[in-house]
């Protein structure tokens, strides 16, 4: 097989036993790696009693997968997945880094994780040496301290591993902070200080197994290819496209932040009380000023579109962040009523160092505030916390209760959509209203509802990766454009370099000069990644055991969204619901579901997912 | 590049992405595969942000030639980059500890060390960043009288100048220390 190591870790923690295990061609050649072999790996080991496995029990699976394309791709990510404890389905949660390199050149294409540690550890590996180690001195740190620890260490443990070597390249390393550990629904796995694979909440997957970090080192190359000069010039295409688009190298998403309020409104303002905002503050130049590195970026990267801030001066001096890029503008600032850059930074390196996903702990910080605007969640309820709008220093003490799971944190901590319910009940009132989700994940910083961003109607609604911005439904062409993002999340590549491609052909191409294998966009939409798209929508039907999605209820925009945008260029404006529901029916339609949104049986069976339709009849979405 | 047409490669810390693109060339040029651990440049990350593109500062005195009991190792006269003949080294590892930059280290696969050749004067690193814009590779002349080797220093004292440098001292001292 080529651009595969071949080979996939199996780490039992609960027993502490590693092998080393391998899939069939045939199961590579369709589910190619990353989000679509982890949708079959869950389907096949989980599948059975898939609504009964509570996602931060030792029964989950965690993921950590390349794919064929992870390093000859200009761009490269490693994809974490699981059973999601925000969706309760499968989500391919990509984060950016040189992990799945240093794996492939370790000689493995992935590893599964199963059971539960009895203390915390770490698994460490350098090539065929692994092992799982003692995280008890770091058990508790935050992202600088724990990196600062796993370095020296393992470089150590690498010199005496290869003693004559010369000097020792630091390994890889994937973490997660307290947020993880304290099993919060927003924690996320991170790379280096601020990568992280947020959504699906795989950061509380690793701390309900006792995983602080998987730490990696290769000395092999990666994998042979099938076609090395045609992979050679497909890479340098690729980047030449890339040099030349001056504004993302330029800025990355960093001018999201005014952009995305003042021009599309599309932007999570007050925890979307509105979307639309103008401040000048937060204009992408007022970022420049913070970052050391204009261009900063991972293996292979010829965008190098993120950028590092530091912050010298001021009350919140010693912060370091990535960028903020626009989903932390928009999630931890402007939803928060933070329309400064150096509060932004602020809150930014304190949820970073604390190992909550931007996004869904910004999503939760900004339900409470809303909460305590309105009078539900008063200052006792927040142990004497005044959660005024803007108020960077105040947020930052609420991240750390919830990253802690300390008073009214332990709650926050479930996440916006079970958190809403939850205080809810006590407050005896219906908290949803204002909850921007979609089946339990928060939705990422780009609203429907002005039409003017690239999120549509449907786009969350239909998803199988629910509130996920990068894998959004849609029915442009005359398919789904969620498979789109199948193949970058499968083949694990990063998209955003892929942004730049006029199509897709050459990531085809791509895939098979490295694999040797064929592989047409029709046999991609058609077919293979038609397949991963029916097993990831079953897994999220199926759901359980806290939550079960009803297509036909929960397929929608959150309440808010229906309201019309209260202000700015397109107030008065949201989707229209007929359109929703005509654009529904045709997604539904496209990807072969029925009007409940149910896989039809001639669907899966073409597919040859008969043992699917059989689970689906049990439990009664089938007929 | 001047009088004699030795080159040497200049490296702006700072500059460095991180993109290790360096290394994707190099490996390439030198084994026909990406190996980033058979890179020549090696980019060192103790601390994200302060990457550390290491290789050769082709000292003036080359101590590691001096260190060499095999004799395996000779100066290219042409380009003033270090050879390596393979067939005589021994991985015995002298001229890393001779290196005041710890530079060379081991072939990951085969019993012999790996040092910077400037790929015969047209080093591929230096046009892998020229390509990208980034200007933490430049290819200089190399200059009669100059002390190349005062640059030299280990990844690690690297680390902690350059981290000063872009963090400022205090937050520097708490990212590695």
């Amino acid at each position: 097989m080529k651009g595969y190591a071949g080979k996939f870790l199996e780490v039992d923690l609960s027993n502490e036993k590693i092998k080393e295990t391998s899939f069939p061609e045939e199961i590579l050649r369709e589910y190619i790696g990353g989000r679509g072999l982890a949708a079959k790996i869950l389907w096949d080991r989980l599948g059975k009693k898939w609504e009964t496995i509570d996602p931060l029990s030792p029964e989950n699976i965690l993921l950590v997968l390349t794919g064929p394309l992870t390093g000859y791709f200009p761009g490269t990510k490693v994809c974490v997945s699981g059973k999601s404890p925000q969706s309760n389905g499968v989500i391919g949660s990509t984060i950016a880094g040189e992990f799945g390199v240093d794996l492939k050149c370790a000689g493995y294409d992935g590893l599964i994780i199963t059971g539960k540690a009895e203390k915390p550890s770490y698994i460490f590996i350098c090539d065929g040496h692994v092992e799982i180690k003692d995280a008890t001195p770091i058990w508790g740190r935050k992202a600088r301290e724990t990196l600062r620890f796993l370095v020296k260490k393992s470089v150590e443990e690498v010199k005496a591993i290869k003693p004559n070597y010369g000097e020792v390249k630091e390994p890889s390393i994937l973490h997660i902070g307290p947020a993880g550990e304290n099993r919060t629904r927003v924690a996320a796995v991170v790379a280096k200080y601020a990568h992280g694979a947020g959504y699906g909440g795989y950061g509380g997957v690793m701390g309900s197994k006792n995983l602080k970090a998987i730490v990696a080192k290769g000395f092999g190359p990666l994998p042979e290819v099938y076609d090395r000069d045609e992979v050679i010039r497909i890479f340098d295409e690729i980047s030449k496209r890339n040099f030349e688009v001056e504004g993302f190298r330029r800025w990355g998403t960093g001018k999201g932040g005014y952009h995305f309020g003042a021009e599309t409104s599309s932007e999570p303002v007050r925890n979307w009380q509105e979307e639309w905002h103008n401040m000048e503050s937060f204009r992408g130049e007022e970022f420049d000023k913070y970052w050391i590195k204009k261009y900063w970026g991972d293996f292979g990267c010829p965008v190098t579109c993120l950028k590092l801030a530091v912050l010298k001066e001021g009350r919140f001096r010693g912060a370091i962040c990535d960028n903020p890029d626009y989903e932390l503008q928009a999630y931890l600032g402007a939803n928060l009523g933070i329309f400064k850059a150096e509060d932004n930074i602020y809150i930014s390196y304190v949820s970073n160092e604390l190992g909550l996903c931007g996004i869904q702990g910004g999503a939760v910080l900004g339900f409470a505030a809303e909460l305590y605007q309105r009078g539900i969640l008063t200052k006792e309820d927040l142990d004497g916390l005044e959660l005024e709008w803007g108020n960077a220093e105040a947020f930052a003490v609420l991240a750390e209760k919830i990253a802690y799971r300390q008073g009214i944190g332990d709650i926050l901590a479930e996440g916006v959509y079970r958190a809403a319910l939850k205080l809810g009940e006590m407050k005896g009132t219906n908290l949803l209203k204002y909850v921007v989700h979609e089946k339990g994940v928060a939705i990422g910083a780009h609203g429907v509802r002005s039409g003017k961003d690239f999120a549509k109607d449907i786009s969350y609604a239909c998803s199988v990766q629910a509130g996920d911005h990068t894998s959004l439904a849609s029915i442009d062409d005359g398919r789904s454009g969620e498979i789109s993002t199948i193949l970058s999340d499968s083949a694990v590549y990063c998209n955003f370099v892929s942004f730049a491609l006029d199509d897709m052909k050459p990531l085809f191409k791509l895939y098979e000069a490295v694999t040797g294998w064929s592989l047409s966009e029709e046999e991609w939409y058609g077919e293979k990644g038609l397949r991963i798209l029916q097993l990831q929508r079953a897994l999220l039907l199926l759901g359980g055991p806290d939550r079960q999605w009803k297509p036909k209820i929960d397929d929608d925009n959150p309440q808010r969204f229906w309201e019309p945008l209260p202000s700015g260029p397109y107030k008065g404006k949201t989707v229209d619901r007929e359109t929703f529901e005509r654009n529904r029916l045709e997604y539904y339609r496209l990807v072969g579901w029925d009007e409940n949104g149910v896989p039809k049986p001639e669907t899966l069976r073409k597919l040859g997912l008969h043992d699917v339709e059989t689970k689906l009849r049990e439990v009664g979405l089938l007929n | 590049m001047n009088q004699n047409g030795k080159v040497w490669i200049e490296r702006v810390y700072e500059n460095c992405s991180g993109c290790r693109r360096c290394e994707i060339a190099c490996s390439l040029f030198h084994e026909g595969r990406i190996w980033p651990e058979a890179s020549r440049i090696r980019v060192f990350m103790f601390v994200p942000g302060v990457e550390i593109p290491h290789l050769c500062f082709q000292c003036e005195n080359y101590p590691c030639v001096e260190a060499c009991l095999a004799e395996a190792l000779s100066v290219n006269e042409q380009t003033g980059a270090v050879k390596v003949d393979v067939s005589k080294c021994t991985a015995c590892g002298l001229c890393i500890e001779a290196c005041p930059g710890r530079v060379p280290h081991m072939h990951p696969e085969r019993n012999y060390i790996v040092i910077c050749d400037l790929c015969g004067g047209k080093p591929r690193c230096v046009e892998a960043c020229q390509e990208g814009k980034w200007d933490a590779l430049r290819l200089s002349s190399r200059i009669e009288g100059f002390s190349y080797k005062s640059l030299a220093k280990t990844p690690e004292e690297l680390t902690v100048e350059i981290a000063k440098k872009l963090f400022g001292e205090e937050t520097a001292k708490e990212v590695w220390r």
